[in-house]
């Protein structure tokens, strides 16, 4: 899986050991293995693998020594932010180094007049809304995991969360990226203006899953908080219905903050969870927000309502209060912890389709619940048919692992046939690698391969994630998936 | 064969022959952007045989055009269905093509509230100086595989590749606008536009010239309403003003019509005032200032990077200058490599952007 560095492995770390205790402490560079073990994986932990050396910078200099000295032993340097990965982006390398920004956790600035905050990458999402809440702003993209990943992680994945219909995902809320290439040599992208001379390299960097620099600071812009939010809850006794519904409502006109959707199998973890007050009668319920002035969210709520009525809702509930709205969400954003508690293990998957596939996709998946005897309870960013199907398994009986792992791959190759993406948020990491032979043709691989040489020749940074080499899809022919492919015993519960 | 495949087969054919000739290739459609960029050589490749709408459904707020239609063609359908190209591009010409729009990743008036043409991209279909066609991206809002090449083409002036076709997010277009009018002078001007900023009001657009802010406002009818009280300032009626916001998109308004040299300045919405001669009109809440001049280059362009900007001359002027801020090294470099990535034979578009490029 990894591409080993040459030498043996216990001199280079030795090695790269020393060079690095040159200039930094050692309570900041670890190799013994009850240190190291805990980096051994990110947030989809069936994959682990304990790095040969974790190193914790405090700030750019550091970063820049770090990079430089691995660059000069050519030994490969993973990096890490909070690890609540979902495919496998931070997996260490057990000959290299893992490059940990937790620490470089500052904020900079706020800066209330030209609303933009100036981060390190370790701070993590929520705490930036957090500063900014006092001059009335926040940053608006809201992973699920908010109170847990860093601003570096979200910009590597280029992360979205409930309210991206709206406010657009990671990318489009970012202004400039600075940071290190492989060489340790400083970079920047973007610039707080709005545009930059020449090519804009920001959606280059963004999602670029740690491959082509590493990023110390983030310019991130930032909103006025809307004057108020409401969110409906609407009950559906059909799945089709409530998916019909979410195209009603934007073929209306309405672009909603968030609008989500939830399974009775998803409802039914989450209410027990969370209390939350879902309709559990319901087969699939829809949360649908509106955000902005007063005078603005009457008017949207009331659109939207009809619409949902019209659609057949068979229940619709407006939120009364700040309180009650931040309940329907906390269901929400807690799906998949709550899901945790039903299950021994669940793999949570995440695919796009055009939005108008969705009944057609959920009669696959339920035919394959039944195909492989396994649940699945759905959770959807359905504005932007985001599906997060989460298969439930127990990893210590014999075969479910391999029916989860078959039940998965049919569910992503059905995302491509259908017009979609093997993945809309979570990143390809090593989790999907061999999914990115489906989904590309070997020129446009090809070309992504030349991208990655032109930030880092010597493929030295996160090698073996995202982006397969030749030989791997070669081996793997055009349609493979079956065997192979590693397991997902247990996902992160927080 | 089909006729497109026919055209694309085409394509790929002379891009071939250029490469294995070493003979640059320009891509022009309309031709309505061709003043803007360093220079331009050539044989011409024109993309306008691959044309049409390839699949429009307002529902997923997606279309999808081949690169040679009309830009005019493309707004009008969504038009029809309720639906806009919310970044505003500007067209500068009937000919203008989406391909150009795009190429070029020029924005319009909306820019600062609803995002740039890069943010609208969601996917593209381009062909390399292979001659191969390339996917990147696709017709769905979140999509995560591989590096987001579909974005980078955005401005890229078409120095990566020949784009065939393109998947555009489409936002509704707003129920109501409304255009509100203020006499303020540069400072305090710049000063309230910050402020509103910082509030959840519908602005949609600004410009500032001459001593005169015009704000538009859009959204839900209560909304307009509600912020038309809120802010003040006179009333436009709707009719003239959708006029003045397209003859600003369209550069048609007096302000541009000058033999001088016309400047974009792209600068942090919040810098303070440019203080650089002559007349200067303000967009973007603040972070786009056109500025017509006979200051030289230098000066602009220190000023510019002062504030944390950039300054590009955009018509008439030197071009000797260098029409683009010259990149720092590092950046340089990684263009010099992605270009080769792309364009092995360094065909398309040559000096396009830069003379080196
Ligand atoms: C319960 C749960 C809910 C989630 N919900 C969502 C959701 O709603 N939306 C969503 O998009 N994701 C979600 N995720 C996935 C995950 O939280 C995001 O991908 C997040 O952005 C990862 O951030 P991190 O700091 O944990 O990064 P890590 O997992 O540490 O790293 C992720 C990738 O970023 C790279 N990286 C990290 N820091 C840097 C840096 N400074 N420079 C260069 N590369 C770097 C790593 O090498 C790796 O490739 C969820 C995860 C969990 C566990």
């Amino acid at each position: 899986m990894n591409t080993p560095v040459t030498g043996p492995r216990f001199l280079r770390q030795a090695e790269v050991v020393g060079r690095l205790l040159a200039r930094l402490p050692s309570s900041r560079v670890l190799y013994a293995h009850e240190d190291t073990k805990p980096y051994e994986c990110d947030g989809l932990s069936a994959y682990r693998e304990v790095p040969g050396v974790v190193v914790i910078p405090e700030d750019d200099d550091e970063v820049a020594f770090i990079l430089k000295t691995c660059h000069a032993s050519q030994v490969p340097v993973v990096a890490r932010g909070a690890g609540t990965g979902l495919s496998g982006g931070a997996l260490p390398m057990r000959d290299g180094v893992l490059l940990s920004l937790a620490k470089m956790k500052r904020i900079l600035a706020i800066d209330p007049v030209g609303r933009i905050a100036r981060v390190q990458p370790g701070v993590r999402n929520l705490a930036v809304s957090e500063a900014a809440a006092p001059y009335g702003l926040y940053y608006a993209p809201d992973p699920s995991s908010q109170i847990a990943c860093s601003i570096g992680g979200n910009v590597a994945e280029n992360s979205g969360g409930v309210h991206c219909l709206k406010y657009g995902l990671t990318v489009h809320n970012i202004l400039r990226v600075r940071g290190f290439t492989v060489e340790g040599e400083p970079i920047e992208f973007g610039s707080e203006a709005l545009d930059v001379a020449g090519l804009d390299l920001i959606p280059l960097i963004t999602g670029s899953e740690g491959m082509l620099a590493v990023t110390t600071e983030v310019s991130l812009k930032l909103l006025p908080k809307p004057e108020v939010a409401r969110c409906i809850m609407a009950s559906f006794d059909d799945v089709e219905a409530a998916g019909n519904a979410v195209a009603a409502i934007i073929g209306a006109g309405i672009i909603p903050a968030g609008l989500e959707m939830m399974d009775q199998p998803a409802t039914r973890a989450v209410e027990e969870f969370v209390h939350a007050g879902y309709d559990l009668d319901a087969k699939a319920i829809l949360l649908c927000e509106s955000d902005g002035t007063r005078e603005e969210v009457e008017e949207e709520i009331g659109r939207m309502q009809a619409v949902l009525e019209q659609s057949g809702a068979t229940g619709v509930r407006v939120s009364v209060n700040e309180a009650e709205r931040l309940r329907f969400w906390a269901g929400r954003k807690a799906a998949f912890p709550a899901v945790g508690r039903i299950s021994p293990d669940y793999y949570c998957m995440d695919g796009t389709i055009p939005r108008k596939r969705l009944g057609e996709i959920l009669r696959f998946i339920a035919a394959m619940e039944q195909k492989y005897q396994l649940r699945c309870p759905n959770v959807f960013h359905a504005g932007d048919g985001n599906l997060h199907p989460l298969i439930l398994f127990d990893a210590n009986k014999p075969d479910e692992l391999q029916r989860t792992e078959q039940f998965a791959a049919e569910v992503l190759r059905k995302c491509i046939e259908v017009g979609g993406t093997i993945t809309g948020e979570h990143g390809v990491g090593i989790e999907k690698i061999n999914e990115m032979c489906v989904q590309f043709e070997p020129h446009e691989l090809a070309c992504f391969r030349g991208i990655k040489a032109a930030f880092d020749p010597l493929g030295l940074l996160n090698p073996g994630k995202n982006i397969p080499s030749l030989h791997r899809c070669a081996e793997l022919g055009h349609m493979h998936v079956s065997g192979g492919r590693l397991p997902f015993p247990d996902l992160p519960r927080f | 064969m089909t006729t497109l495949a026919a055209t694309l087969a085409r394509f790929s054919a002379s891009i071939r022959a250029a490469g294995a000739a070493d003979r640059p290739l320009q891509i022009r459609a309309g031709g309505t952007k061709d003043f803007y960029g360093q220079s331009i050589e050539g044989e011409v490749l024109d993309p306008r045989d691959y044309a049409g709408i390839v699949d429009y459904d307002p529902s997923e707020l997606v279309i999808t055009a081949r690169t040679g239609t009309r830009l005019a063609e493309l707004e009008q359908a969504m038009r029809e269905q309720g639906q806009m190209l919310a970044c505003e591009p500007p067209h500068f010409g009937t000919a203008a093509t989406v391909g150009g729009a795009v190429a070029a990743g020029l924005s319009g008036p909306r820019r600062s509230s609803a995002g740039s043409l890069r943010d609208f991209i969601l996917g593209v279909r381009v062909m390399d100086g292979h001659g191969n066609p390339l996917t990147f991206g696709g017709q769905v809002m979140k999509n995560v595989a591989g590096y987001d090449v579909s974005r980078v083409m955005a401005g890229s002036l078409g120095t990566l590749g020949l784009l065939l076709e393109v998947s555009l997010k489409t936002l509704p277009l707003p129920v109501a606008e409304a255009t509100l009018r203020f006499e303020i002078p540069e400072d305090r001007a710049l000063e309230r536009l910050q402020q509103w900023a910082g509030k959840p009001l519908p602005i949609s657009a600004v410009v500032w010239q001459g001593g005169e802010l015009a704000i538009r406002l859009s959204g839900a009818r209560a909304a307009v309403d509600a912020a038309r009280t809120k802010l003040g300032g006179e009333w436009l009626e709707s009719v003239a003003t959708a006029q003045f916001w397209l003859g600003v998109r369209e550069q048609t308004v007096p302000f541009f019509a000058t033999p001088l040299a016309i400047w974009r300045v792209s600068v942090p919405s919040s810098a303070p005032p440019l203080a650089i001669p002559g007349d200067q009109l303000i967009e973007w809440g603040g972070a786009l200032r056109w500025c017509v001049t006979d200051a030289d280059a230098r000066t602009i362009r220190s000023r510019a990077a002062a504030l944390g900007g950039h300054a590009t001359l955009f018509r008439q002027g030197d071009k000797s200058v260098g029409v683009f801020t010259p990149l720092t090294p590092a950046i340089a470099g990684i263009h010099r490599d992605l270009k080769a990535v792309f364009d092995p034979h360094g065909i398309f578009n040559r000096s396009r952007l830069y003379t080196d490029f």
